[in-house]
């Protein structure tokens, strides 16, 4: 048994970003070029949507500088009366469109981020509930969930947008649409999170750390949050990536619909019906630009979820 | 095997009952219904005489019972936008949206488990990493954009294909058909594709991940070891255990295809429910609202409960042994 | 055994690699052992030792990645390792069948096991529907499954682990297969159910003079069933040959101290000893013997070079030193 061959004396220990590099799910996004091309992707967007009033060439909420003789300049060609250039062409309003895409990203990636983190916090909030507490409020949380999961999410946000919108008042409700598109996209998406999170509550509640800790008077959540937080992390992980996905595309649908963000504040989505109007008329710069946006912003965010289910589930490899 | 089914349909009343009661709060406490109802030159009799006939002044519960007793009849009240009962005009508009998904369904099911299947038995082939490739482009393009691509297409560019309307309908006994005209086909060919794909995409998609699985089970190489052929391996052992879990999904997903509906008809201005409810929000028309919500309800929890009914049918240990199956 | 009777197994050699990301993998190395007509084979070893895997590569059933890199697989006479697919599958329950380890998961819960029955006899034996039929109820009988008449028509669920596992080893002997490659037929099951198992496929192939590859890791399994043993460790034979033989006189270290930590009835209280360490990984095995750093008897040689193959060494033990039986008696 001593003399068992010892290639190597132990190596020193590598730095945390070398064990980073080196760990498994490091090594297969490297080899899954995919993955490493859709990150790309999304980093480059999120970057251009945060900075977008340093990019943006022109600021398309102030009419000041608009000018309506510059509407539905093509793209590259210098408007037959300004002889302004622009490089996505310009819309109806003479608003540029490459500087709306900005700004319609922003407010797309705003709504998707800040809906996922409401339905991320609700979902895990409530999961830890109904596991640690068990009883009528584990039954009552999830038959909620069951009756919720019966519908789609994108029919639940669009009630629960219709019921708010009903609710506020006529003059706020344009200023309101993004927050109540927030809370209805977001409420529309807690169950999965719930459901992960009320499992792994339930397999930690019975182990012995969390009864002692309980006996010694210490307070049970606390400690299993801690506990429980860790072990969920990959797949709350996942269901987020994919949960923004959906929650981009939802918001897009909404507001295309005409029942999400308000053109005062176009998103994504909002900047497509426009477009659409235009469709026949030739002007397919209006609504090809925002649409290839989307979709590639969709794409990517979808393409690292799938990636990263794929990676975290070893059964799958 | 009853007490399943009973306690199934009772699990389904209740479920229809707090959606009733989500739709009475709405219609209730969103907005003031006499508001909404009574134009500007109203009196305090024309109030007072709305209040007695809407009952208002009666306790909740008992206000509560006289709106499902009266949904159940049919009976959603008036739109406030258009001033004439809600079930005449869900009824008006129902043919268009049940088409419509007919068709899709139909489509989404067909490419759906044929694609999947095809994608699992051929796995790591050029076919099928296409197909895979394409469906997560599929599952990530919104399904408006879709529809807008097709109508570009198809309309625009090619002028094949009308981009809205149903074409011409024939009536049958109250019910206006597209199936029957040529123009009626034509026009159903766009919307059905636009609204089945996304479906089609999550069909093939699990049937495939669930075909993987069972492939992996030891039954199937306990018959490549008895040495069947290929087909009968593939689909005479897989593909049945396969749609076991399939069957439930895909059922659930043909109720969604009606709630699509929605983004579908209203880029094709196809005359749906979809679209009449898309317009309830953006007017705020509560009753209208209520009573889709009612109606997509009850085909929702009817579908959860034949696509039950179905499970026990095809799967023969719930057959003799139903309470081993936690629920 | 006679030297002039074909056998019915012949494996020459066999090599099966696993590429893996980190190199590549052999479960299998170098194995060579020949079945008869008739005989029980015991292929018994530590779980990782290869022995399911060889099993795999005679039915032409290896998982991708795993795939045969050399040698030779002959059955009845036949080459079989180098077949294409469809040939292969023709084969399969015709000449060859498999019994897996858990009955409960080995049979479709879908189908009625008297379909997934005539199925596999339509398939091999050219017979109709109802002749097919006839058949299973007969294959159920001879297993034993009381009533079969009744109950061909059960679904698996229906019945018992061990009425089950009576059912699989019907589906493998219903096309009436020369060889059957029965992969831990016990280990699953009650221990007052293994005993009737071992007797019914003991019985069931001595009637028809099938050949038997008991793959199995319970040394007494193999005392009962087998008529020889072959011992493997880390993917190599470690030795072969008659069962009483190797079970009383083993001549390689690693069988005796497989013997010495395994409760015989035959071997009376004596205390258990174990093995010191445990079988080396497949991705880092040692060189030289890679029994060797377990080994009491290992010396200088065991350690480098080559391992020992048995073909090398006296044809029973794949070592340099193997126990020899006199000499043991008066140490």
């Amino acid at each position: 048994m001593s003399d068992l061959p010892q290639s190597t004396p132990a190596p020193r220990r590598p730095s945390a970003l070398r064990r980073a590099w080196d760990s498994d799910l490091a090594w297969s996004f490297r080899h899954a070029p995919l993955a490493v091309i859709s990150l790309c992707l999304v980093l480059l967007l999120v970057l251009s949507a945060v900075f977008a009033p340093l990019i943006a060439p022109h600021d398309p909420f102030n009419p000041a500088s608009l000018n309506l003789m510059n509407g539905f300049t093509p793209p590259m060609e210098p408007n037959a009366f300004t002889g302004d250039e622009f490089w996505l062409g310009t819309d109806d309003q003479g608003r540029d469109v490459f500087s709306t895409i900005l700004f319609g990203l922003r407010i797309s990636l705003f709504v998707g981020f800040a809906a996922v983190m409401f339905a991320m916090t609700l979902g895990i909030t409530l999961g830890l509930l109904a596991g640690y507490l068990g009883g009528w409020v584990d039954t009552v949380i999830m038959r909620i969930a069951d009756v919720q999961l019966t519908f789609p999410a994108i029919l639940v946000a669009m009630l629960i947008f219709g019921i708010a919108k009903g609710i506020t008042p006529v003059e706020y409700r344009d200023q309101m649409a993004i927050w109540v598109l927030i809370f209805a996209i977001g409420l529309s998406d807690w169950v999965q999170f719930a459901r992960v999170v009320r499992g792994a509550t339930m397999v930690e509640k019975s182990k012995e750390y969390v009864q002692a800790a309980r006996l010694i008077g210490r307070s049970g959540p606390a400690i299993m949050m801690r506990h429980i937080l860790p072990n969920v992390l990959s797949p709350v992980l996942v269901i987020a990536t994919i949960s923004l996905a959906l929650a981009i595309i939802a918001e897009a649908t909404l507001s295309f619909l005409g029942i999400g963000a308000p053109p005062t504040q176009p998103s994504l989505g909002t900047l497509i019906r426009i477009g659409q109007g235009y469709l026949f008329s030739g002007e397919w710069w209006i609504l090809l630009f925002p649409s290839v946006i989307l979709l590639a912003l969709a794409l990517g965010v979808n393409l690292l979820g799938d990636w990263l289910r794929d990676a975290l589930n070893p059964r799958l490899k | 095997m009853l007490a399943y089914i009973i306690r199934r349909v009772l699990q389904s009343v209740l479920v229809l009952l707090v959606v009733g009661l989500v739709a009475f709060s709405m219609f209730r406490f969103v907005g003031d219904p006499i508001d909404n109802m009574l134009g500007q030159e109203r009196t305090q009799a024309d109030i007072e005489r709305l209040r007695d006939v809407l009952g208002l002044d009666d306790p909740f519960p008992v206000q509560y019972w006289k709106f499902m007793s009266q949904a159940a009849e049919g009976n959603f009240g008036i739109s406030y936008r258009q001033g004439r009962p809600v079930s005449d005009i869900l009824l008006e508009r129902a043919p268009a949206t049940l088409e419509l998904a007919a068709v899709s369904g139909l489509f989404a099911i067909t490419f759906g488990i044929g694609f999947g299947v095809l994608t699992a038995i051929r796995r790591g082939g050029l076919l099928s990493s296409t197909v895979m490739t394409l469906s997560l482009v599929g599952v990530s393009l919104p399904t408006f954009l879709i529809g807008i691509l097709l109508i570009y297409l198809f309309s625009v560019e090619l002028g094949w294909l009308p981009s809205f309307g149903r074409g011409d309908t024939v009536m049958i006994g109250g019910w206006s058909t597209g199936f029957l005209t040529t123009s009626g086909l034509k026009a159903l060919i766009l919307p059905s594709i636009t609204l089945g794909l996304y479906q089609m995409t999550l069909i093939m998609r699990l049937v495939r991940s669930e075909m993987l699985e069972v492939l992996r089970q030891d039954y199937i190489r306990f018959a490549r070891a008895r040495g069947l052929r290929e087909r009968s391996v593939n689909f005479r052992h897989a593909l049945k255990n396969t749609l076991v879990p399939v069957i439930t999904v895909t059922g659930l997903q043909l109720g969604s295809i009606i709630a699509f509906a929605i983004i579908t008809e209203t880029v094709f201005q196809w005359p749906g429910v979809g679209l009449l409810f898309i317009n309830a929000i953006q007017f705020v028309d509560i009753p209208v609202m209520a009573a889709y919500l009612m109606l997509i309800s009850v085909m929702f929890v009817g579908i959860n409960l034949i696509v039950d009914l179905l499970y026990v049918a095809i799967d023969p240990r719930l057959r003799s042994d139903s309470s081993k199956r936690g629920h | 055994m006679s030297e002039s009777m074909q056998p019915t197994l012949s494996i020459r050699k066999l090599v099966v690699e696993i590429p893996t990301r980190h190199g590549i993998l052999r479960p299998v190395d170098q194995v060579s052992y020949d079945i008869q007509p008739g005989e029980i084979l015991g292929v018994v070893g530590e779980s990782g030792a290869g022995k399911s895997m060889a099993g795999n590569a005679v039915i032409g059933l290896l998982s991708p990645p795993a795939h045969i890199a050399g040698g030779e697989v002959w059955l009845n006479g036949n080459r079989i390792d180098n077949l294409s697919r469809s040939q292969m599958r023709r084969k399969r329950g015709r000449e060859v069948g498999m019994v897996f380890q858990d009955p409960l998961t080995s049979l479709n819960p879908l189908l009625p096991i008297g379909d997934q029955l005539s199925e596999t006899i339509i398939e091999h034996l050219n017979v109709g529907k109802s002749e097919a039929r006839r058949r299973a109820i007969a294959a159920l009988e001879e297993v034993g499954i009381p009533a079969a008449a009744e109950r061909v028509d059960s679904y698996p669920h229906e019945f018992s682990g061990g009425m089950r596992q009576r059912v699989v080893i019907a589906l493998a002997l219903c096309a009436e297969p020369t060889l059957v490659i029965a992969d831990e037929p016990t280990t699953a099951l009650d221990v007052s159910v293994q005993a009737q198992i071992i007797a019914l496929l003991r019985r069931l192939c001595r009637e028809r003079g099938t050949a038997v590859m008991l793959v199995t890791h319970d040394m007494g399994v193999i005392a009962e069933a087998a008529d020889r043993v072959a011992v493997m460790y880390a993917g190599r034979l470690a030795e072969i040959g008659p069962v009483r033989e190797v079970l009383t006189a083993p001549r390689h270290p690693y069988t005796a101290g497989l013997m010495a930590s395994t409760p015989l009835a035959s071997q009376g209280k004596r205390r258990l000893n174990q093995i010191p360490g445990s079988m080396p990984r497949l991705g880092a095995l040692p060189e030289g013997c890679a029994f060797h750093p377990r080994c009491p008897r290992a010396a200088a040689r065991c350690a480098a070079g080559d391992s020992p193959h048995i073909d090398s060494c006296d044809g029973r033990a794949a070592c340099w030193f193997p126990i020899d039986a006199s000499a043991k008696e008066s140490a």
